[in-house]
């Protein structure tokens, strides 16, 4: 007889054994804190981050401001935690475009070899730049916004997304049960839909979590060099962009941001590690 | 009429050293009700006339360069792919090989079997569900409504043989094309798919096509026989004909390859060389080269497929 555990739903063991990787736990617990920092933040401020004054200016961490305050005043603690916001906004934005448009373009040049040569071409025509570059270009001809950075970054990335779903889908194609559903009288979408994405899940998710990473890593170095959203608004990049110049007597004000910048990152790459492990086909063989 | 009507089919592959011909002039018919065997070593053909049939090879490299198959009073050669989708798992449907690579890994097994409900019929999710759990139970999936929700790899080899076949019959084809359904299973497993099969056969009325190079599962199953070398047809005859009185030194050939109980033979009869690459084909007779009995006239010209008697025919000028 089989039990209980056995006949779990893989997606359910595929959790557990997530949840038993060490790597991905911590990269899930450090990734979290800025997450749930991001929406809790109307609720864990209390002080405008846009709000000067001057009197408090270069204050150091203290009882009063938990991170200090920067060149104007401004609550530090405030400006970092809406900072996570706007980059959790920015990342989680970049990551669904992604999601749905490389997946989409990767899908169809895999599944119709017609089409692949066309849109592979365009690819490797976007990809041929080196991503910042790309990403600085457009921002530059669009002008400074948080949607011009997403659209921006989603550009830069969805074609190397859509590669790598691309190579999912053209091994996944010539596998025996693709050839039966087809036998079975199942059209091209129904195909694609049913038998070939839900098993190019793996290595999509994998790619994802690691682009959340650059996105958020991309988002900060377009605003620190000024082409991310506009100031005031808060962002990690423009916080840093300000803070550099008092990085002598008032290092906190660098510090801060980039601490949260390296905690984000850090936290997706562990994750996206302990999900390239557990999803890995080649990996499960093996277990 | 015939259910199915295969006339002068070839179909050649583009290859780097030219156009070869993976089959040429394949001509047979398949009734209502009637179980078919194809026999033959591999290479020999028999998957791509399964195939070339399905319409499932890709186009290019391959072409039917001649012929046409006929189903049910319809030419599916050169149908347009949409009309063929419709064809396939409704009119036509196939069970491959390997049962475990044939089931897809993610989706439940209810599932993979209502997706052939959907593909093909306008019904409600509820009539999916009993049409699959009718299907499965009736291959034979013990306690079928319990196990809908149970994946590929949770299911042994002659089990996911069966939900092959729940999946190929899901929509009642009138003819069932088994591509070596046994061959990946163990013996006594082998009988049990074989007898459900011809079990669904008298059940549903449908008509089987059976390739394999196993006599054993042709004498245990078949009809008619079809044996095919090196992409023709050698010879054709009711089961019991190729069994008692095999026209074409090749189908002997297979015969002796078979162990019997009878037989006190410390080696198993076997035919001496190996199948011609297609690019490569012997002038002539195409067995000719590996036959005991052949003779200069073998060599000069492809023997034609002549009636030996009622419902035999055999391609060979010395039979």
């Amino acid at each position: 007889m089989k039990t209980a555990e056995t006949r779990r739903h893989p997606a359910w063991e595929t959790l557990g054994r997530l949840l038993r990787h060490r790597m991905f736990a911590m990269g899930l617990c450090l990734f979290g804190i800025i997450v749930v920092a991001g929406v809790l933040a109307p609720v864990i401020t209390s002080v405008d981050p846009t709000k000067l004054a001057m009197r408090f200016k270069f204050r150091p961490p203290s009882a009063d401001f938990v991170f200090g305050t920067d060149n104007f005043g401004r609550s530090l603690w405030s400006r970092v935690i809406w900072g996570a916001q706007l980059s959790m906004m920015i990342g989680a934005s970049v990551v669904l475009l992604n999601a749905v448009f490389g997946t989409l373009i990767g899908a169809v040049a895999g599944y119709f070899p017609r089409l692949d040569n066309v849109l592979m071409r365009l690819n490797d025509a976007l990809m041929a730049f080196p991503a910042i570059l790309l990403a600085i270009g457009i921002t530059s001809v669009l002008g400074p916004s948080t949607v011009n950075v997403i659209l921006a970054l989603s550009i830069v990335y969805i074609p190397r997304t859509a590669r790598i779903v691309r190579a999912s889908v053209i091994v996944l194609r010539e596998m025996e049960y693709v050839q039966a559903a087809v036998a079975a009288g199942a059209g091209h979408w129904r195909i694609l839909r049913r038998h070939i994405m839900p098993n190019a899940m793996g290595p999509l998710i994998v790619q994802l979590s690691f682009l959340f990473a650059y996105a958020v890593l991309s988002e900060a170095t377009l605003s620190f060099l000024g082409l991310g959203a506009v100031p005031p608004t808060p962002t990690w990049g423009n916080i840093m962009a300000e803070g550099r110049q008092y990085m002598t007597d008032s290092f906190w004000i660098i510090t801060i941001p980039g601490v949260a910048l390296m905690v984000t990152v850090l936290g997706l790459n562990l994750l996206g590690d302990g999900l390239r492990d557990v999803l890995d086909p080649r990996l499960r063989i093996q277990q | 009429m015939s259910l199915l009507e295969v006339r002068n089919l070839t179909t050649a592959f583009q290859t780097g050293r030219g156009e070869i011909n993976a089959i040429e002039d394949v001509s047979f018919s398949v009734e209502p009700g009637e179980i078919l065997g194809i026999v033959g070593e591999s290479g020999s053909g028999k998957s791509v006339t399964a195939l070339t049939i399905m319409g499932l090879l890709p186009r290019p490299p391959a072409r039917v360069a001649q012929g046409s198959v006929w189903f049910d009073g319809q030419e599916l050669t050169g149908l347009a792919e949409t009309r063929m989708e419709r064809i396939r798992g409704k009119g036509i449907s196939m069970v491959f090989q390997e049962p475990m690579t044939s089931l897809n890994p993610v989706l439940s097994i209810g599932e993979q079997v209502m997706e052939t409900v959907r593909a093909h019929e306008r019904v409600g999710p509820a009539e999916q569900r009993r049409r699959a759990i009718e299907m499965l139970d009736r291959v034979g999936i013990p306690s079928a409504a319990k196990r809908m929700g149970d994946f590929p790899h949770q299911l042994s080899g002659g089990q996911r043989q069966r939900v092959m076949l729940a999946i190929g019959l899901a929509c009642r084809p009138r003819l069932l094309i088994a591509d070596e359904p046994t061959t990946a299973l163990d013996v006594t497993i082998q009988a049990q798919v074989l007898d459900l099969m011809m079990d669904l056969r008298d059940e549903l009325g449908m008509a089987i096509i059976i390739i394999t190079h196993n006599m054993g599962v042709i004498a245990e199953t078949a009809d008619r026989v079809l044996v095919m070398y090196a992409g023709r047809i050698v010879e054709q005859a009711p089961v019991q004909t190729v069994f008692d009185a095999p026209a074409h030194p090749y189908t002997r050939g297979l015969l002796g390859c078979v162990p019997t109980l009878e037989q006190d033979t410390r080696r198993l009869l076997a035919i001496p060389g190996s199948l011609p690459e297609p690019g490569l084909r012997p002038e002539g007779c195409r067995f000719a080269p590996r036959c005991e009995l052949a003779i200069e006239a073998c060599r000069a010209g492809l023997p034609p497929l002549e009636s030996l008697a009622a419902g035999h025919d055999v391609a060979c000028i010395r039979a």
